[in-house]
């Protein structure tokens, strides 16, 4: 029978078949300091070990301060969280990248620029935007602590399958569109619980166009349609990323594993459960509105009235949506003014997002109504934008360069923003109170946020077009 | 871990959908390195109308006089949507709760729930409603029969039978899955050289 690419992988690593539940093994485990310490503690109490503690890999992104690289810089609190976590990985003999390491990083960046990730493999993390791997051809997905816990006593997850969606994007992007704008464009289209109890595949010629970078983009953001995970298939781009990075097969392995992601593709004739299509030409730089992902619009339309959802449940989020960030039915997003503007996170952290965002900061200044940060996602990601100058730009112009982490994305450390503060971020969540009580947070794509750190408000980008 | 088979209590709702897990336990209260204690951090920014929560906000349900000691949750769709934090389910079940009903639930936080023996239970909106209408906040709920009973009423649930198996018996999972750790070597020991 035809199988989608979903269906090989899964395939490909079950152990165990029990009813609906599968036991599935698991190639890859990343960890951080918030969801490990209960998992690791709970091991202890039953008398068990980590099973493949090279198969697992640390570091610590969540609970740190990105000014200082001091442990203890965000509290005693987070502090201890660092420590159970550099003690646990001693202890297990798991790989731990610290605070101050230079492999350190938001997890789901440093996996792949280490060459952790690789097509076919099943991978997880108790972080929900595990989703990102899947830019390989990986199936990556977030899981809780006693899974977590499950994982490193068994590398093994019971798993029921999800259903096979499709989502196509055919075409020519528009300038000043980036992959950030698909992927809030797919939400917007599908909702942000439309792929709930499926696994997305994107397909498409905007798609297979696209860089190993931006596709991680899309695939991070899977999860804000409430998919399980994302999938690209891989192809010489996928290839050409992992090869002669650090934990990537090398000489007769790297042919073979090379012969074996070949085979990493949809069947042409493959059902998907879900189909869903959209043009690349149609998408406009996007900006959220209200307090989920999927309420967003293109930044030249105006905030939408609740009755012109037809779904009474969607009405009703608009509403409270509405009231929540301040807004009014009609308003247009450039007459809104903007207090913060955080580039960074799992989403938009890496090098290409900064070269973005450096493009647009060098011609002009952070306006005086914001204060604007740019995280680098790894200490990688950091030190080739330093070798580039970006950190400059980003000076020149007023933004503040940070110290890699996940920073204002949730807020767990020093970043926190203030009740009425508004914020243009290039994260992935505008859930209510996410970067702080009472503040307003509108996703958009990293040069979408330079703009209005230099404007104070939303903008067409096409007034930083250089000729 | 303990049996979940009939439970007897008070449902409380909380009438909205889609809410997130950095409603159901904020991001500041992550820091712990302990499954316990989340409880009084439960629905936080609503709970409590000022950030060292020991402000009651008298609008919020949880903080309403009849519905103390609720051990039922009551809700719209796609409940516990976001983040992975299994920190959502400490904190309901340390509050009390012992199942949420809910038209439909995210993915993740639904896999937490069966392994807090917090039982999720998914009902259409429509007897939802019914339940609301009816006025009756006593609630009985059978999981090995699968049916929820309220006043004069029973209605009948859905759950996939391998969870079920897993809340009635109280079934350690890792336990069950090292049962198999045979079948995990054999599958380890077939692997290509590149994959090890
Ligand atoms: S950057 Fe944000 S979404 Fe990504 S791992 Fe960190 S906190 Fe989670």
């Amino acid at each position: 029978m035809a199988k989608t690419l979903y269906d090989k992988i899964w395939n490909a690593h079950i152990i165990h078949q029990q009813g609906d539940d599968t036991l599935l093994y698991i190639d890859r485990h990343m960890i951080h300091e918030v969801t490990s310490p209960q998992a690791f503690a709970g091991l202890e109490e039953a008398g068990r070990k980590v099973r493949c503690p090279e198969r697992t890999y640390a570091t610590m992104d969540h609970s740190i301060s990105t000014r200082s690289l001091a442990i203890d810089a965000c509290g005693p609190t987070n502090q201890l969280q660092l420590q159970t976590l550099a003690k646990n990985c001693e202890k297990h003999n798991i790989t731990l990248f610290p605070v101050g390491h230079h492999k350190q990083g938001i997890v789901h960046i440093i996996a792949p620029e280490l060459g952790l990730i690789q097509p076919g493999m099943t991978v997880v993390c108790g972080d929900s935007h595990t989703a990102t791997h899947g830019a390989f051809g990986a199936l990556a997905f977030g899981i809780g602590t006693s899974q977590v816990e499950h994982v490193f006593a068994t590398q093994t997850l019971p798993q029921n399958k999800a259903k096979n969606m499709r989502v196509t994007v055919d075409g020519e992007l528009a300038p000043g569109t980036t992959s950030k704008d698909i992927i809030l464009a797919i939400i917007g289209k599908i909702g942000h619980a439309g792929a709930t109890g499926c696994v997305i595949e994107y397909a498409g010629s905007a798609i297979r166009q696209l860089d190993m970078e931006a596709r991680m983009t899309i695939c991070n953001m899977s999860i804000e349609a409430g998919a399980k995970a994302g999938l690209v298939a891989p192809d010489d781009i996928t290839f050409d990323y992992i090869k002669g990075r650090e934990y990537a097969p090398t000489g007769d392995d790297w042919t073979q594993a090379v012969t074996e992601w070949k085979t990493l593709s949809t069947d042409a004739d493959a059902v998907f459960d879900i189909e869903v299509e959209l043009a690349a030409e149609d998408i406009k730089p996007q900006v959220t509105w209200g307090t989920n992902p999927g309420q967003v619009i293109a930044f030249d339309q105006p905030i939408p009235e609740p009755e012109s959802f037809s779904d009474p449940v969607e009405q009703e989020s608009a509403k409270l949506a509405l009231q929540y960030m301040g807004l009014t039915a009609g308003q247009k997003l450039s007459d809104l003014a903007v207090s913060h503007v955080f580039i960074g996170s799992c989403t938009n952290g890496r090098i290409e997002d900064l070269r973005a965002a450096a493009l647009i900061a060098k011609q002009g200044k952070v306006a005086d109504s914001v204060t604007a940060i740019v995280v680098p996602g790894s200490q990688q990601v950091k030190a080739q934008a330093e070798a580039e100058g970006l950190h400059t730009v980003f000076e020149a112009a007023g933004f503040e360069w940070r110290l890699p982490g996940c920073s204002m994305c949730l807020g767990m450390n020093d970043d926190l923003l203030q009740d009425g503060d508004r914020c243009a971020s290039t994260s992935n969540r505008n859930f209510e109170g996410r970067q702080g009580r009472g503040a307003r947070t509108h996703l958009v794509s990293p040069a979408m946020a330079a703009a209005s750190a230099l404007t104070g408000s939303f903008v067409d980008l096409n007034l930083f077009r250089e000729n | 871990m303990a049996e979940f088979t009939t439970h007897q209590g008070k449902a409380v709702i909380l009438d909205q959908a889609n809410i997130d897990t950095d409603q159901i336990i904020p991001k500041q209260f992550l820091t712990s390195v302990s499954r316990k204690g989340y409880g009084k951090h439960l629905f936080h920014d609503w709970r409590y109308t000022n950030d060292a929560g020991t402000e009651l906000n008298p609008t919020f349900a949880l903080n309403q006089a009849e519905n103390q000691g609720a051990s039922i949750l009551i809700t719209r769709e796609n409940f516990g949507c976001g983040s992975s934090r299994e920190h959502a389910p400490w904190a309901l079940t340390d509050y009390g709760f012992r199942a949420i009903i809910a038209p439909s639930f995210a993915d993740i936080f639904y896999g937490n729930c069966m392994n807090n023996q917090l039982l999720p239970l998914t009902l259409d909106n429509e007897v939802i409603d019914a339940i609301i209408a009816s006025g009756t906040t006593e609630l009985t709920i059978d999981l090995p029969a699968q049916t929820l009973s309220y006043g004069e009423n029973t209605v009948e649930f859905e759950i996939d039978s391998v969870g079920k198996e897993k809340l009635v018996k109280g079934l350690d999972a890792i336990g069950q899955t090292l049962l198999l750790a045979d079948k995990i070597s054999e599958y380890e020991s077939s692997m290509p050289s590149w994959k090890r």
